[in-house]
């Protein structure tokens, strides 16, 4: 543990040692804005909840989340790093949950910062903070998710351009599996079974029963599976790179 | 210390170690020399846990390093190719970043740290960003980290590689001090420091074994292994080569020009490894040949190395066919 530990200081630290750190966070945190005032009208829907800020939530984690996790074992790997992170005697478990967490951390560091919209509802009307807060519960989760997801492909390329693209179409398809676009696809040829299965991993569907006020146990065990089913891959994408 | 069996990698069609076998015992400070491509780093990043060889073991201080990884990877301190390490940190987070990995916490780890850090003289750069470091000091960072926990086998890809001759010589003398209590591989292509620091040299071509020996075992291969260079005036040197041609134990003589027009090299081959010097020297005194200059060779390294290694150009050829 004191070795995730270690890791994890070292590449929290790292996203604040370069413009990285405050160059996304302005940008979350502007886009989070724009969306939300100008595209969602805010005002103009006239209640007190958050609703259309959360809405937005999936669709700006879809780009600006493989932003963040692309450089994750893609830079180690160009910069040779990665050769003296794999022979210091680190199980490989610890490195690649310190460098996930670290950077799950920093995104929960830029959602938090998105605290001046919930004084705004507070101080406009009288929004219930219990959905609210499980609303960023959720949103915490779901960024989490499409971390591990960017993370696992990062460690396959040492490309963060590929790293990018390909979290972003992969992520995307997570986000909408539950549309028509994906799942018309399965129905011609695939079980009903499989087709359910499909469209229960939707993030939208998940994120939406979250922020609908009700942290069912459901939506967090997905979540938190998912997570730790593709950080698993992670461990075996990085052991078997080994192999050369 | 290291125990390497039948070690081979292949990266596709493409053999890069075929068959490495090499015991390295404590005190030793083995050379590891070959051409671009026959197969050194992959050798290095076998033995330390980078890369999981095809076939073949390798066994570091008595732990298996592919089954028991983590044990084997402790007792090694490790400086890749090119000495990376994270750009955006200071030597003094990095170094503290290594310390605490390696297990060391509080007043040890601060000990370390200064203990590496007077050793490989990085205090007037502790608090600039690596990235900004001249290639010396970013070199010494990758060595301090390799030595921080004093371990007992040292694995370094062209540690002096980039250094000019003052940086050189500190981390030669820095190897030398600490090749006593410890079994050390460094890989270099500079043969001049084989002579300096080494005990033994292993000269390695298409993944493979192709020398093996102490330096001066190495250099009795050479051609020039115990000949003769004599320096003269261009005008007499017709008249000696012909003088040293009549000596016993020697061969042949060949003729260079050197770059100054008015002098010229000969060097006298001798016949079988015989000892030549004190005759020629002998001659040049009672024939008084206005020599300025007059040495024995003990070998040329570059020559053995030339003469056992193939040519990159070669080498592509023939794994295309």
């Amino acid at each position: 543990m004191s070795a995730a530990a270690a890791v994890f200081k070292r590449e929290f630290a790292a996203y604040f040692a370069t413009p990285l750190a405050y160059v996304f966070i302005v940008i979350f945190l502007f886009a989070m804005g724009a969306f939300t005032f100008y595209i969602g009208h805010f005002f103009d829907t006239g209640s007190a909840d958050l609703q259309t800020f959360f809405g937005f939530h999936p669709w700006l984690y879809l780009f600006l989340v493989p932003a963040i996790s692309m450089r994750l074992w893609a830079e180690e790997r160009r910069s040779g790093t990665m050769e003296l992170l794999l022979t210091l005697p680190l199980p490989l478990t610890s490195t690649v949950v310190g460098k996930y967490l670290a950077a799950w951390a920093f995104t929960g560091v830029a959602l938090l910062l998105t605290f001046p919209i919930w004084i705004t509802v507070n101080y406009l009307g009288h929004p219930d903070n219990g959905v609210i807060l499980a609303s960023y519960i959720g949103s915490f989760l779901m960024a989490g998710a499409y971390l591990a997801i960017g993370a696992c492909i990062s460690a396959s390329t040492n490309n963060q351009v590929i790293a990018f693209v390909v979290s972003v179409v992969v992520c995307f398809l997570f986000t909408i599996s539950g549309a028509p676009l994906v799942l018309d696809f399965f129905r011609a040829w695939a079980p009903l079974a499989l087709v359910d299965a499909i469209s229960s991993f939707s993030f939208l569907t998940h994120f939406t029963a979250i922020t609908a006020g009700v942290i069912d146990l459901r939506d967090l065990v997905f979540f938190l599976s998912l997570i730790a089913l593709f950080l698993a891959a992670n461990v075996v994408v990085v052991d078997l790179k080994k192999s050369g | 210390m290291i125990e390497i069996q039948g070690l081979t990698k292949s990266f596709g069609a493409l053999a890069a170690v075929a068959g490495i076998d090499l015991t390295v015992r404590q005190g030793e400070v083995l050379g590891f020399l070959g051409p671009n491509g026959a197969g050194k780093s992959t050798t290095m990043k076998m033995i330390t846990g980078f890369l999981a060889p095809s076939s073949g073991r390798v066994r570091v201080s008595g732990h298996d390093v592919e089954t028991d990884t983590l044990a084997a990877q402790r007792m090694i301190g490790y400086l890749p190719e090119g000495a990376p390490a994270y750009g955006d940190m200071t030597p003094r987070q990095f170094l503290g970043f290594i310390a605490e990995v390696r297990g060391f916490t509080g007043a040890a780890a601060k000990d370390r740290i200064a203990s590496v850090v007077a050793k490989t003289e990085l205090d007037p750069v502790l608090d600039q960003p690596i990235e900004t470091l001249s290639k010396g000091f970013r070199r010494r960072v990758g060595v301090a980290q390799a030595i921080l926990h004093d371990p007992p086998v040292l694995i370094m890809d062209e540690p002096t590689d980039g250094l000019d001759p003052n940086q050189k010589h500190s981390v030669r003398t820095l190897l030398r001090e600490m090749a006593p209590k410890k079994a050390i591989i460094v890989s270099t292509h500079l043969l001049e420091e084989v002579e300096a620091i080494c005990t033994r040299a292993v000269i390695i071509d298409r993944g493979r074994v192709v020398a093996d020996g102490t330096p001066a075992e190495l250099l009795a291969r050479s051609r020039h292994h115990n000949a003769v260079t004599l320096v003269v005036p261009t005008d007499r040197a017709a008249a000696i080569k012909a003088r040293l041609g009549t000596l016993p134990g020697v061969a042949m003589v060949e003729q260079t020009p050197r770059i100054n027009g008015s002098d010229v090299e000969l060097t006298a081959f001798p016949k079988g490894g015989a000892l030549l010097v004190e005759a020629v020297s002998a001659l040049a005194t009672s024939d008084n040949w206005n020599v300025k200059e007059l040495y024995a060779e003990a070998g040329r390294l570059d020559e053995v190395f030339r003469a056992i290694t193939t040519h990159d150009a070669q080498r592509a050829r023939e794994v295309r066919a």
